[in-house]
This record gives C-alpha cells, sequence and structure tokens, in this order.
C-alpha cells in the first residue's frame, strides 16, 4: 500500500468530499492555488479543480471567514473553513462560540451548522506566543461543538472526512509537526467516526490518555518502558470533545491508573476534565491518584531552548508513570 | 420619482400596522404585568422594516437582531409561533429554547436572529454566499442599527460582500442611538452610507419615514443584488421613539429630540400618503382592526400553550446519532 503524509491525506478527504457534494466548499486566507493552495498546502492543486468559487480565497478577515461558513451551513452548505493559526480564534470566537455552537440548540433544532474550521498549531517550530497555542480546552468548554485532532496520516484522512459528514460544526486541530507523519493510505471514503477513541497501543500497568502529537511521545516512551517490565496502554482520543469516555473508562478500569498528557498549559486543560471525571467513575478501581502532564502555565516562548523546556518532557512522563505504577 | 404600485403601497401599510400593533401590543401585555420578558421596542422603525420585507420574495433570507420584531412579523412568522417563542412556550418557533432575542423560523426565511450587536453582518455574508453557489436566485438582507457599524464584523462583512458581489443587502436601520449612546456621541462622520464607498460598494441614504423614499430604495437594492451587480447599503434614518428595551432608563434621551422624533413618526406620515392615494379611513381601519384580532388570538394561543418540557434542555445541542 502507498504511504501518504498528514498533508496528503488531508488533501485527499478534502478533494474527495467536494467532488462527491457539490455543497462542499472552502474558505480561508491563501487557500487558492493563485495564493499558492494553502501556506501548508492542504487546499493546494483545489481550486484549479474546483473553481475560486468553491477554494474561495479570502481577505484576513477572521470573523467574516467564520461568519460566513456560518451562515453558508444554515443554508444547507458544508463549508471547510481556514483560520490559518489557531492563535487567530481569539479574533473570531463570537461566530464560534456564540453562532455556530448555540444556533442549532437556540433555533430548537431548525438550523443545525454543518461546517468545519480546520486550524493549525503546535509547540516547537519556533514560532513563539501567539503562533503555537494549543486551545482545544476553550472550545471543549462550550456545548454544541466537536473538537477534533489527527495524530496520524491515516486518522486525518478519516477524521476530515467523518468531520465534513457531521451536522454540527467540527473544530479540526491540525499539528505542524504533524503534517510530515505518513501512514499507509486507508484510500478513499475511509472515515473514523467522530468520538471515538482508539487504542493506539495495549498495556496492562496505565492508562495514558492523550491526542495529537503528544500521541507519538506517549508511544515513544510507552515502548522505552515495555522493555523495563512496565505495560502502558496508550489511548489516542481522536475526538477530544465530546471524547469517548467508554473507551478511556474501560482502559482505566482495567489498568486502575491513569495519567492525561496534553501539549496545551496544564491548568484547567482537558486532562483536568478527563482525570475528574476518572476520578468519579473509576474510583473503586484506582490504586493511585490521576495524575495530568501538560505544558508549562505561560506564554510559548521563542528561543529553541526554552521553547523545548516549555513542552512536556518525555523524561517527566518516564517519572510520573514510574511513580504510579510504584516503580519511581 | 415613479409613484409606488397601489397594491405594494397597501402591502406596505399592512405589513407597517402589523409591526406597529405587534408593538403595541406586547408593551401593553408588559404594563399589565401579564408577561415578564425582555423586549427591544421598534417604535419608530415599523416602516423601514415592512418597506425591507415587502421589497424582497417570500423565500429572500434575513439576518436581524435582538431588535427584530419588525423583520420577523413583517416577513410573516405565523404570529401564534412568534408569540408562542417570545412568551417561552413549546409551540414558538424555537421551542422557547431562543426567546425575544433568537426567533428563527427558516420557513419564511428568518434565519437567524442575533443578540450580539454587528454579529448578523458576516452570517448573512454566508448566506447569500450559498445562494450565489447554489445559483438559487435568492438575496439575503441583514438588519442592524447605527451602533453597529462600528463593530469590526461590520468592517470584515463589508469588504469580503463588494469583493465576491454577494448578492445581500445590508440594511442599517439608523436610529439615532446605539444602546444609550447617542449617534453623534458614537459617530463623528454624518451618516454610515457614505462608507460604502471605501468598499467600491452601492450605498443609499434614505428616510426610514417617508414610504416614498424608504420603499422605492429598497426595491432598488434587491434588484441591484439579485441581478448579480453586488451588495448595497442601505442607511434609513430613523428614530428609536422608546428607551433600548421595554422599562430600561431614556432620561438620557433629550426632551427636544423627543418633540423631533413625534414630529417625523412614520405612521401619521403613512397614512397621510395613504389617503393622499385614495384608501379610505375605512380601509385603514378594518386593516389594523384584523391585524388586532389576529394577534389577539395568537396572544391567547400563545398564553395558554404549553411551556417546553425540562428534557428539551439535553436536546438539541448536538445531532443526535444514537
Amino acid at each position: 500500500m502507498a504511504q501518504i503524509t498528514m498533508t496528503q491525506a488531508l488533501n485527499l478527504a478534502i478533494d474527495e468530499a467536494m467532488a462527491e457534494d457539490d455543497g462542499v466548499f472552502c474558505l480561508g486566507e491563501d487557500v487558492s492555488d493563485k495564493q499558492g493552495g494553502g501556506v501548508f498546502k492542504i487546499t493546494n492543486g483545489l481550486s484549479k479543480k474546483y473553481g475560486e468559487n468553491r477554494i474561495r480565497a479570502t481577505p484576513i478577515s477572521e470573523t467574516a471567514i467564520v461568519g460566513a461558513a456560518v451562515g453558508a451551513a444554515l443554508a444547507g452548505q458544508r463549508p471547510i473553513c481556514e483560520i490559518m493559526l489557531m492563535n487567530f480564534v481569539g479574533v473570531c470566537m463570537d461566530q464560534i462560540v456564540n453562532h455556530a455552537a448555540k444556533l442549532r440548540f437556540m433555533s430548537g433544532g431548525q438550523t443545525p451548522c454543518p461546517m468545519v474550521l480546520r486550524t493549525t498549531t503546535g509547540v516547537g517550530v519556533g514560532f513563539g506566543g501567539q503562533h503555537s497555542d494549543m486551545l482545544e480546552a476553550w472550545f471543549a468548554h462550550v456545548a454544541g461543538i466537536h473538537v477534533v485532532t489527527p495524530s496520524n496520516a491515516a486518522d486525518a484522512r478519516g477524521l476530515m472526512r467523518a468531520s465534513i459528514d457531521a451536522n454540527d460544526p467540527v473544530i479540526f486541530i491540525e499539528n505542524i509537526l504533524c503534517y510530515g507523519l505518513q501512514s499507509e493510505d486507508p484510500g478513499p471514503g475511509y472515515r473514523v467516526p467522530l468520538g471515538k477513541a482508539a487504542v493506539a497501543k495495549e498495556g496492562t500497568d496505565i492508562s495514558l490518555i492523550t491526542y495529537g502529537r503528544t500521541v507519538l511521545d506517549a508511544l515513544e516512551v510507552a515502548g522505552e518502558l515495555d522493555k523495563e517490565g512496565i505495560s502502558v496502554e496508550v489511548i489516542d482520543l481522536r475526538t477530544i470533545a465530546p471524547y469517548d469516555e467508554a473507551t478511556v473508562l474501560a482502559s482505566v478500569n482495567k489498568t486502575g491508573r491513569a495519567i492525561t498528557l496534553h501539549e496545551a498549559v496544564r491548568p484547567f486543560g482537558t486532562g483536568a476534565e478527563i482525570a475528574a471525571n476518572i476520578q468519579e467513575k473509576c474510583w473503586d478501581n484506582l490504586k493511585a491518584p490521576v495524575r495530568r502532564i501538560g505544558g508549562t502555565f505561560s506564554a510559548v516562548p521563542f528561543a529553541t531552548h526554552l521553547e523545548q523546556a516549555w513542552i512536556p518532557q518525555k523524561a517527566d512522563l518516564v517519572a510520573q508513570i514510574k511513580a504510579s505504577v510504584g516503580k519511581g | 420619482m415613479a409613484e409606488i404600485e397601489r397594491d405594494k403601497l397597501l402591502d406596505v401599510y399592512t405589513r407597517t400596522m402589523k409591526v406597529n400593533r405587534t408593538d403595541e401590543k406586547f408593551r401593553a401585555l408588559l404594563m399589565e404585568g401579564k408577561v415578564a420578558v425582555m423586549y427591544y421596542c421598534v417604535r419608530g422603525q415599523e416602516l423601514v422594516s415592512a418597506a425591507a420585507m415587502a421589497a424582497l420574495d417570500k423565500d429572500d433570507y434575513v439576518v436581524c437582531t435582538y431588535r427584530g420584531q419588525g423583520e420577523q412579523t413583517a416577513k410573516g412568522i405565523p404570529l401564534e409561533k412568534w408569540w408562542g417563542e417570545c412568551l417561552g412556550k413549546e409551540t414558538g418557533t424555537c421551542k422557547g429554547k431562543g426567546g425575544t432575542m433568537h426567533i428563527t423560523d427558516p420557513d419564511t426565511g428568518i434565519m437567524v436572529t442575533t443578540g450580539v450587536v454587528g454579529s448578523g453582518l458576516p452570517i448573512a455574508n454566508g448566506l447569500a454566499m450559498a445562494s450565489q453557489n447554489n445559483g438559487d436566485g435568492k438575496v439575503t438582507l441583514v438588519s442592524f442599527g447605527d451602533g453597529a457599524a462600528n463593530i469590526g464584523g461590520f468592517h470584515e462583512a463589508m469588504n469580503m460582500a463588494q469583493l465576491y458581489k454577494l448578492p445581500i443587502i445590508f440594511l442599517c436601520q439608523n436610529n439615532r442611538y446605539g444602546e444609550h449612546t447617542k449617534f453623534t456621541d458614537h459617530t463623528d462622520s454624518p451618516d454610515i452610507s457614505s462608507r460604502a464607498a471605501g468598499y467600491g460598494m452601492k450605498g443609499l441614504k434614505v428616510d426610514g419615514n417617508n414610504v416614498n423614499e424608504v420603499y422605492p430604495a429598497m426595491e432598488e437594492a434587491v434588484e441591484h443584488a439579485r441581478s448579480g451587480k453586488g451588495p448595497v447599503l442601505v442607511e434609513a434614518m430613523c428614530y428609536r421613539m422608546m428607551g433600548h428595551f421595554f422599562g430600561s432608563d431614556f432620561s438620557y434621551m433629550p426632551p427636544e429630540h423627543l418633540e423631533e422624533m413625534a414630529k417625523e413618526d412614520p405612521l401619521p406620515k403613512l397614512r397621510k400618503v395613504m389617503l393622499e392615494r385614495q384608501f379610505t379611513e375605512e380601509e385603514l381601519d378594518g386593516i389594523v382592526a384584523k391585524i388586532d384580532a389576529e394577534i389577539d388570538a395568537a396572544v391567547e394561543h400563545a398564553l395558554a400553550a404549553d411551556l417546553p418540557s425540562t428534557d428539551e434542555i439535553y436536546k438539541d445541542v448536538l445531532e443526535d446519532v444514537s
């Protein structure tokens, strides 16, 4: 089977959805081939194929971009809008939170809002404080939206198709450092259902619950600890909200221990919600307190060594796993 | 300027009075204590809404604001559903989950009523974009006040609409107040419509209290947008003759301003035009009596209707895919 990168996977998923449904269209800054097919090339080649109306390059106007996606979705289309970098959601939160997320509910179910908001981010690229944050918890805290992030190319293809199919808004978070990851191509029409986690690696001693780029760290650490006789189960949530509680709880009930791991800052992060839920529902099976690992509670710094120190450390992950299983 | 066709004029009059009588009824119910909900009075702006809705087709899209009663009833939302929603009943357009600030009725094209000043403009662009994409021939009209002209979304939406030549009408009802702040205290330029030029857009400024100005302008704007020539910004000068919302303090509105408003009241002016065009007092009064009877019946229906079931708080959050 052919290998594809996450960039190719996303492009293929959008391409095939556009080919199947005239109502699917993209809008965002620089997305047309006139501007090079997107800053990260996700929409490369698509305006040549589908025209400038279906790959609409927009002005730098995030509120107008998301608002237009909301309106088009209300009219029955399936817009995929792009907010180039996740920090820029700060200038269009009203459209996402007050409108996209709530219009189904506030209309009594009459106006669902089937749209995908793609956005990119990630720590470790040297982009500094306003281009790197993982802000998924902001959206996970709002009823009426799905929050999705892939950790590999195959999931990216399947999650993107499922997100375009969904009849509600989806915040689709891409990590810049994952674009080059390769998977075996799952092929056309492949879908990964929203709200379903993957057990990325089975284990028996502790559950490591994570998503996005930190799945790679989790798998690397789990592989190393296997050699030391510590069996780590890695859960890749894939959909951060609403998340696959059944898979998470089943894993923790089996292992009796859990750590949440995300690149986003630790305080009030999604890991806190998951940890609290585990303590409420798995208490009788827990052998150790649930631990949380996240980014440092400061702005993402610029200098490489500072940025690297900011990110959740694999050494810390190892230490916390060992402490949790009593081998620290 | 060509005279408004007689049938059309009657249509505008009927819609205007529907808006006005609905507003009067709402204020009466609030005064009597029969209902206690947020209501944003439209007294003084009835004609602008009615003229705009009369210029649209039934299937055209409308996005309005919390002060949207005029657009909603003039576009034709069934009154029982409208009152049901305002009173928080299960018979309402949104099963009582939206309320006065979020009336939605896609059947009559009322796609969004937003409670956030200025947020409707970017969304309206999207509705118009969908029509441009699928060629359904609809136009979208978004209504907002002078206050909304100073929020960033206005600028972004205007530029984008003109860039794509979207079939959209931006209707600024300049009612001289942004919440409690007078127009001249929040904006130093003489009007909003002149901003259209900055986007390369067609702009019109009209007296919203004069049917012979506001209706033809709305028709012109709709024709322009529907024919593919792009968006139009229409600024209809009018007055908000009450406070920001029912019961709110409006001591900040000076007496001389209230007197000026009373002189410009669109309703006596419209009645004068109707009589000049040979409609009789009896005909006009008969229309109002019929509207009153419809409103009374709708209010009774809404008052008697059931409250939404409590489990509605869990429904319509996301699509139920189970």
